[in-house]
C-alpha cells in the first residue's frame, strides 16, 4: 500500500488552477447560476492555461497530463461553479472520444482547436428513450451515395447549444443476431441539419447548457467515423465510464470542499450566545461529518483517477466514486444548510446552489442506482 | 532586443492566514510555522514586467534570499515564465533587516551574472518597508527608480520609465544597467498555465549558501543588522462591552449620546416608533 500524496507538481498545478478560479470563476459563479449563463467566453483563457486539453498529449496542443490532474482542475473549478465544471467536463468527453478512438488525421484536425479553447466539444449519447439503456437508441445513420446520413434527437445533452465539435452515436444497422450496431461520428457543430433544440431549465448545474441536439439529414463523410462501424457502443461506454464518471466524481469532490469552506467561514463569523457558532458542538458534528465525506470522496475519486493514469481498468472504481461523491455532496450541502439556519436558504450564500448542483449531478453519467448496479455486478462476479 | 533581467522575489505569509500569525516575544520575529507562503504579490508585477521586456533572446532570472522551503515559491515563478532561479539560503542570513537583506541579495546578484536590469516589487506584503530596492541599487552603484507604472525599451541601452508619486507622474529615460521597483499599477500578472507548471521542474534552480557568496559574516543576518526591533506586542483585539441600563427610552437616549460622542452624526426624528430606539 502506497502512501496517498499528490506530487509537488500536482500541488503547484492545483495552486495555479486556484488562482484562475479565484480571479475568473468565484466572482461570477452566482451570476452564472442565476442567469443560467454558460461562460463560453472563458474557453480561450482556459485553453491557454491548459485546462481544455489537460490530458491531451502536447503534440495535439494539450498539457500532456493525466486524469489525476484533470480531476484537480474540475475539483478546483467546482468549489465555486459546478456548472462550469460540468461544461468543461463534457468538453473533455468530446476530446477524449477523439483522442482515444480517433485516427491520426482526426486527432490532428480536431484536437488543437479543442485544446486551445477555440472550439467547444460535446458528446451526444442520451436519447428520450433513456441514457443508460443506450443500446436502445433510435438515432440512425445510413450510408447513401458515399456519405453517412444521420437522423434523430438526443436529449439532456450538456453543451448542446455551445458545442462546435459534437461526437454522436447512432444505430447504423443490425448484426447477424439482430442486435443493433452502434457507430460514433464526429460532427462539426455547423454541419447542415445539425442544430440545438429545446434548452432545459435545470434545478442545478446551471451555468452549463443542457438540452436537445437534433440531426436532420446531416451528411458526414466516412472519414468522420470514429474507428469502425459498430465501435460506437465501446466508445460511448468507456468514455462515459472512465472520463464522464471521473469528471462527475471530481466535480462533486469540489462541491464537498465548497460546502466545508462555506460552512467553516459561516461558523467562525456567526456569533450566537456570545460566541462563534463553530464553538457549538452540534455544529462541529455537522462540520466533522462533511469533512469525513469529503475525505472519502476524494480518496475514491483520486484513487480511481490514479488507476486510470496507470492503465488499470477502473470503471467499477469510478462508479463507486461517482455514487459516493454525488450523494455525499447532497448530504453535506444539506448539513451546512442546517448549520446556517435561515441563512442557509438565502441565495446570497452558495450552499443552496451546492445542494442543487449535488442533486443535479446524480442523474449525470448514470443515476446512483446505476452506479450501485455496476458495483454490485463487479462484486458478484468476483472483480 | 533581448536583455538579461533579474527579478528579486520574496515568499511571504499568505494574507488569507494572517489571523494565525504570531510574534515571537523573545526574537521579535514573525512565527511562520504552519502558515503557507505565497509569492509576494508586488513581486508578481515585477516578474510580469520582466517577462514582457525579456524579448526573444532575453533571460529572466528570479532570485530570493529565504529559507530552504522557498524553492517552492521560486518554482512558481519559473512556472509563470522565468527562465532560471537562484535561492540564497543559510541560517547565517536569518533575521536580516533591510540593510543586511539588500547586502546579501546584492552579493547573490553579482555572482549570478551580468544583468542589464534588476526588477523588484515596490514592497513586501509582510515587512512593507519599501527600503530594499533603493538599498540594493546602492550596493550595486546602479541608478534606480521606485514605483514604475510603465516601462518600455528605448534602444538597446536605455529604458523609458514612468513613475508615480502620490499626485504626480514623472517620465524618465534611464540607462542600463539599472534597478526598477515596479508598481502594482504597471500590469496585470499573467495566470500560470499547467504547461508552465510542468516546464518549471526542468528549469535550473541554483541554491547558494554563505560559503558560495563573497560576503562578510559581520554584515549577515540578525547580528549584521543595524536595525534591531524594540518592543513588539500583539494589539489587544478584544471587544469592550458596555451595558446600558434603564427602560427602553432611557437606553436609547444613552446610546444616541454615546454614538454622538464617538463622532457619529445621529438624527432623531418623529418617525420613531413610540418607545423605540429609532435613530
Amino acid at each position: 500500500m502506497q502512501f496517498f500524496q499528490f506530487t509537488e507538481e500536482q500541488d503547484m498545478l492545483r495552486k495555479a488552477v486556484r488562482e484562475f478560479v479565484d480571479a475568473e470563476v468565484a466572482p461570477k459563479a452566482k451570476e452564472w447560476d442565476e442567469n443560467d449563463h454558460c461562460p463560453v467566453e472563458l474557453w480561450p483563457m482556459m485553453g491557454e492555461l491548459g485546462l481544455c486539453g489537460v490530458f491531451v498529449p502536447e503534440e495535439y496542443g494539450g498539457a500532456g497530463l493525466g486524469m489525476t490532474e484533470r480531476a484537480i482542475v474540475l475539483e478546483e473549478i467546482s468549489r465555486h461553479s459546478a456548472g462550469l465544471g460540468i461544461a468543461l467536463m463534457t468538453h473533455h468527453l468530446g476530446v477524449a472520444a477523439i483522442l482515444y478512438y480517433g485516427n491520426e488525421d482526426q486527432k490532428k484536425r480536431y484536437l488543437p482547436d479543442l485544446c486551445s479553447g477555440k472550439k467547444v466539444g460535446g458528446l451526444s449519447v442520451t436519447e428520450p428513450g433513456g441514457g443508460s439503456d443506450f443500446m436502445g437508441q433510435k438515432c440512425t445513420g445510413e450510408l447513401k451515395d458515399g456519405m453517412w446520413v444521420l437522423n434523430g434527437r438526443k436529449c439532456f445533452i450538456t453543451n448542446s447549444h455551445i458545442a462546435d465539435v459534437d461526437v454522436w452515436t447512432v444505430i447504423t444497422g443490425q448484426d447477424e443476431k439482430g442486435r443493433p450496431v452502434m457507430t460514433a461520428f464526429i460532427i462539426d457543430g455547423d454541419a447542415e441539419g445539425h442544430a440545438p433544440g429545446r434548452k432545459e431549465h435545470k434545478l442545478g448545474l446551471r451555468g452549463s447548457v443542457t438540452g436537445d441536439v437534433v440531426c436532420n439529414n446531416v451528411k458526414v463523410a466516412p472519414s468522420q467515423m470514429l474507428q469502425k462501424e459498430g465501435a460506437g457502443a465501446k466508445i460511448a461506454m468507456t468514455t462515459i465510464q472512465e472520463v464522464g464518471r471521473a469528471g462527475m466524481s471530481a466535480i462533486n469532490v469540489g462541491i464537498l470542499r465548497g460546502c466545508i469552506e462555506e460552512g467553516v467561514k459561516f461558523a467562525n463569523e456567526r456569533i450566537i450566545y456570545g460566541k462563534p457558532l463553530s464553538k457549538v458542538q452540534a455544529i462541529q458534528l455537522l462540520i466533522g461529518e462533511c469533512r469525513v465525506e469529503y475525505e472519502a470522496a476524494k480518496l475514491l475519486t483520486y484513487r480511481a483517477a490514479g488507476m486510470r493514469d496507470a492503465g488499470i481498468p477502473c470503471a467499477t472504481e469510478f462508479a463507486c466514486a461517482k455514487y459516493f461523491s454525488t450523494e455525499a455532496a447532497v448530504r453535506s450541502s444539506k448539513r451546512i444548510m442546517d448549520a446556517m439556519g435561515g441563512y442557509g436558504i438565502v441565495n446570497e450564500y452558495p450552499v443552496g446552489r451546492f445542494l442543487r448542483d449535488g442533486l443535479a449531478s446524480i442523474a449525470a453519467g448514470g443515476t446512483s442506482q446505476i452506479q450501485l448496479l455496476i458495483a454490485a455486478g463487479a462484486t458478484l462476479s468476483g472483480k | 532586443m533581448g536583455i538579461s533581467i533579474a527579478v528579486c522575489i520574496k515568499p511571504v505569509p499568505d494574507p488569507a492566514h494572517y489571523d494565525k500569525i504570531k510574534i515571537d516575544p523573545v526574537k521579535k520575529t514573525v512565527v511562520r510555522e504552519g502558515i503557507p507562503t505565497i509569492l509576494n504579490p508586488c513581486d508578481k508585477h515585477a516578474l510580469e514586467a520582466a517577462l514582457q521586456l525579456r524579448g526573444p533572446d532575453g533571460l529572466v532570472t528570479v532570485i530570493a534570499m529565504a529559507p530552504p522551503n522557498a524553492e517552492e515559491t521560486l518554482r512558481e515563478a519559473l512556472a509563470m515564465g522565468a527562465d532560471a532561479a537562484v535561492l540564497l539560503t543559510d541560517r547565517a542570513f536569518a533575521g536580516a533587516d533591510t540593510w543586511a537583506t539588500s547586502y546579501t541579495l546584492a552579493a547573490g546578484l553579482k555572482k549570478a551574472g551580468n544583468f542589464d536590469l534588476i526588477l523588484t516589487g515596490t514592497e513586501s506584503a509582510d515587512g512593507a518597508t519599501t527600503q530594499v530596492p533603493a538599498q540594493l541599487a546602492e550596493w550595486l552603484s546602479w541608478p534606480h527608480l521606485w514605483n514604475a507604472v510603465a516601462i518600455e525599451t528605448a534602444g538597446e541601452t536605455a529604458l523609458k520609465v514612468k513613475t508615480k508619486a502620490e499626485n504626480e507622474w514623472s517620465d524618465y529615460q534611464i540607462g542600463l544597467p539599472c534597478l526598477l521597483a515596479v508598481s502594482r499599477e504597471a500590469n496585470k500578472p499573467r495566470l500560470t498555465s499547467l504547461m508552465g507548471v510542468m516546464k518549471a521542474k526542468k528549469k535550473p534552480l541554483t541554491v547558494w549558501n554563505r560559503c558560495d557568496l563573497d560576503v562578510e559574516d559581520a554584515s549577515l543576518g540578525m547580528p549584521g543588522s543595524p536595525t534591531q526591533p524594540g518592543a513588539i506586542f500583539e494589539p489587544e483585539m478584544g471587544r469592550k462591552g458596555i451595558v446600558l441600563s434603564g427602560d427602553a427610552e432611557e437606553i436609547a437616549a444613552q446610546l444616541v449620546e454615546k454614538l454622538r460622542s464617538a463622532g457619529l452624526s445621529i438624527e432623531t426624528g418623529d418617525t420613531c416608533a413610540p418607545g423605540g430606539a429609532g435613530v
